[in-house]
């Protein structure tokens, strides 16, 4: 079973390398970090401010990009080349061919994570010629952005089982957006009454939430992150994207694919 | 077939107990981070005007969204008995900025500023000039000049500008003739009747439940400090005629100064003090009592 899903994670890994898109996109968001010290600039001493914030945002926003684009073609591309009816006829299952692509595109998206970060770093270099301990907090922010890319993996995943490419993007794009204002739809919840209040929790534990992802003005403010939150942080998008993963895997197993 | 019903019922187990999973520890992530976590991101954001520029259009959703945000943050602090509440102008700023016909929020936003600490901010100023930006973007809403009367009159006891309000206030088109009577009275300072008057329309105008329980709170505390304010008046009448002051109400009663023992506007008799004043029996259903009186003395 372990050497199934490691070949077909291995094989998304290296197709997902391959494509140019992937490239194009990790480019623009290197210029764009780049140009970060460029925004300083024209405005008054906040210099390094705009360098961490467009950094760390181009980082968080870009790979969620790749994610998506990458991930709604994970299915339904070897479906239409005809590729899954091969890789099914061998002994792999349903579940092991979407948790090796679900591990495959995440291997990819931490390779990317981790090009981008240098190229943040090396950007951090350039401005202020030295590297300082308190630079490393803003790996916080990385982390907690890998974790987005886990929970939008396993969304694009479950949309990518049952879904063509573009009602893929325009739902996990969609999801994504919801997502940011979780805490918004909570706070309405809060607000409601009766059987709006009931519906709005429910939808607003049902969606994923990224807001309590987003350390990006905290770091760059050089606030504390609460280890708790690191460590809660961590157990909720493991468990989410599993939950999401076991729905993908549950809407595959049912799919007719004749 | 065997193996595919297996893998179906560990994904359905796995999907019920991973998400219920994810609720519990979603749960931890927002103890941690606390109730102002939204919050707490609205001091990075510029200003209004910007976030406007960012909004690609959906403004009016953003200002609505910054509104239910002003009145988290107002309800978490007063619950909290808060003494300072530095996020709230800002905010009511950034979603006037957003929507400036956004009247509630002139209206009730002015309210949470201008009242004392704990009841509200205790920022009068800043209510005067959160109501200013609401006349500007609305001049023809005659309410905001009552709103602002109201805050001139009651807060920063400005009676002159009060009086301007309430005029200009009732010669906008389809003013209600009582804005005319009000600038009449604000010669009249810190009385009792005209406070009531103000507490009144403030309780009729807004929808926003603490504002509405303060109104009513306030007209309670005067009500009592009107009937207390003649209770006083009488006991000094019956020391002029006895010389000395009652000892119990039956005193008064058989003097002829009073029919029976006097209540409070809650039921419960008044109190009758050793120097002559007099009090009510629970101070806490009369968080305002004496805040008018003091003034005038």
């Amino acid at each position: 079973m372990i050497s199934r899903l490691s070949a077909i994670s291995l094989n998304t890994f290296r197709e997902a390398v391959r494509d140019r898109v992937l490239y194009n996109l990790i480019v623009f968001a290197l210029v764009l970090v780049a140009g970060a010290p460029l925004l300083g600039q024209i405005s008054i001493d906040i210099e390094q401010l705009a360098l961490i914030n467009v950094g760390l945002s181009a980082i968080s926003l870009f790979s969620v990009v790749i994610a998506i684009f990458i991930g709604i073609g994970l299915v339904s591309k070897e479906i239409e080349k005809r590729t899954l009816y091969t890789i099914l006829a061998r002994p792999v299952r349903r579940w092991e061919f979407i948790a090796g692509k679900f591990f495959g595109l995440l291997m990819t998206l931490v390779a990317n994570m981790a090009l981008m970060t240098a190229g943040f770093y090396a950007a951090m270099l350039v401005y202020q010629h030295h590297l300082t301990g308190a630079d490393a907090r803003l790996l916080i922010a990385v982390y907690f952005t890998i974790l987005e890319l886990l929970m939008v993996t396993a969304i694009t995943l479950l949309f990518s089982s049952f879904s063509t490419p573009i009602f893929s993007a325009v739902f996990s794009f969609s999801l994504f957006a919801i997502g940011t204002f979780s805490e918004d739809l909570r706070n309405f919840a809060a607000l409601a009454h009766g059987a709006t209040k009931w519906f709005s929790t429910v939808a607003a534990y049902a969606v994923p939430n990224f807001a309590s992802l987003n350390v990006i003005s905290q770091v760059a403010h050089q606030q504390p992150i609460n280890g708790r939150l690191i460590l809660f942080n961590t157990l909720y998008a493991l468990l989410y994207s599993a939950a999401v993963t076991a729905g993908a895997v549950l809407i595959f197993e049912r799919r007719n694919l004749k | 077939m065997k193996a595919n019903y297996r893998a179906r019922v560990v994904a359905a187990l796995l999907l019920i107990t991973m998400g219920a999973g994810s609720v519990l520890a979603l749960r931890k992530v927002e103890s941690v981070r606390g109730r102002e976590a939204t919050l707490e991101e609205v001091l990075y954001l510029p200003s209004g005007k910007t976030l406007k520029r960012i909004s690609l259009g959906y403004s009016g959703l953003l200002a609505d969204i910054y509104w239910t945000r002003a009145v988290q943050y107002f309800g978490a602090k007063h619950h909290q008995h808060a003494t300072r509440y530095d996020l709230l102008y800002p905010l009511l700023d950034i979603t006037t900025d957003l929507d400036p016909h956004m009247i509630p929020v002139y209206q009730t936003g002015s309210i949470f500023l201008c009242q004392k600490v704990p009841e509200g901010a205790g920022q009068p100023e800043k209510a005067v000039i959160l109501l200013h930006k609401g006349i500007r973007e609305n001049p023809e809403y005659w309410r905001l000049y009552f709103t602002l009367g109201f805050v001139h009159y009651m807060d920063l006891k400005d009676y002159k500008a009060a009086k301007d309000d309430f005029e200009t206030g009732s010669n906008i088109p389809g003013a209600l003739p009582w804005m005319k009577i009000m600038a009449a009275r604000m010669a009249e300072h810190d009385d009792i009747e005209t406070a009531i008057t103000l507490w009144r329309a403030v309780y009729e105008i807004t929808k926003e439940d603490s504002v509405r329980d303060s109104a009513l709170k306030h007209i309670v505390s005067l009500q009592a400090d009107a009937l207390i304010e003649e209770l006083e008046r009488r006991i000094q009448t019956y020391r002029e005629k006895t010389g000395s002051l009652p000892g119990r109400w039956s005193d008064m009663i058989h003097a002829g100064l009073l029919r029976e023992v006097p209540n409070d506007p809650t039921g419960s008799h008044f109190k009758l003090m050793p120097d002559g004043t007099v009090d009510v029996q629970d101070a806490t259903q009369f968080p305002f009592l004496g805040e008018v009186r003091t003034n005038k003395n």
